[in-house]
């Protein structure tokens, strides 16, 4: 099995079960925070996800979108509590 | 050789990157599930990155690669720490099992500043000198 079947078949697949596994949390979270915390691992498994596609398609200009996904995870995170926190202080 | 590393530090990271995803619906709790997020998925992500660089072998890469790690790790205990201190404050419950809440009473609700227990204690005593 060279690496390029490995990627593909096995690392891969594992990687969008997991992506399906926490979008169940996304869709159940009690709380608005539990579903701010299934976001942001959402974008963190696709940085990775674009990680092992960069290496099966050998482009590595892919590797600019991860950073800029990195990116947007944190600011989406901060943003949200930020905003949770003054909601809260406003009621 | 290379191949081999490929290998082991894609199938480690995917391995945790799945630990976390299973953590994330299985935990009873905010903050138990904010502590797999954090450091679980970042250790993931690093080593499938870190795999990357292994396989591109060029010097731009392994420094881009290094530049997402580094921000990874610089940002995601900021990031989970604010979402946390914002759920303890819109009074988000912890688990019935858990034993000790150190930030019980320590916060203002309406400032949201934080006070110690020493600065607490002191205060009574300015209050009431005779004890």
């Amino acid at each position: 099995m060279n690496l390029y079947d490995y990627l593909y078949y096995i690392i891969l697949p594992i990687l969008s079960i997991s992506v399906l596994i926490i979008f169940i949390r996304f869709l159940i979270g009690p709380t608005l925070s539990d579903r701010v915390i299934s976001l942001d691992l959402l974008l963190t498994t696709g940085i990775g996800i674009i990680a092992v596609y960069s290496i099966h398609t050998n482009q590595p200009t892919f590797l600019d979108i991860a950073m800029i996904l990195a990116l947007i995870a944190f600011l989406s995170t901060v943003a949200f509590a930020y905003y949770l926190e003054k909601r809260e202080r406003n009621d | 050789m290379t191949e081999i590393t490929i290998f082991i530090l894609s199938s480690l990271g995917t391995l945790f990157i799945l630990l976390a995803a299973i953590g994330v619906v299985k935990m009873p709790d905010l903050y138990l599930r904010i502590s797999v997020t954090t450091k679980a998925a970042t250790l993931g992500i690093g080593l499938i990155l870190v795999a990357a660089a292994f396989y591109f072998n060029d010097s731009s890469i392994t420094a881009r690669v290094l530049a997402i790690i580094l921000f990874m790790l610089l940002t995601a205990p900021v990031g989970a720490h604010m979402i946390g201190r914002a759920s303890y404050f819109t009074g988000v419950k912890m688990w019935k099992k858990s034993i000790l809440d150190d930030l019980e009473g320590q916060y203002d609700p309406k400032t949201h500043k934080l006070s110690s227990e020493d600065q607490k204690s002191l205060k009574k005593d300015s209050h009431n000198p005779e004890e």
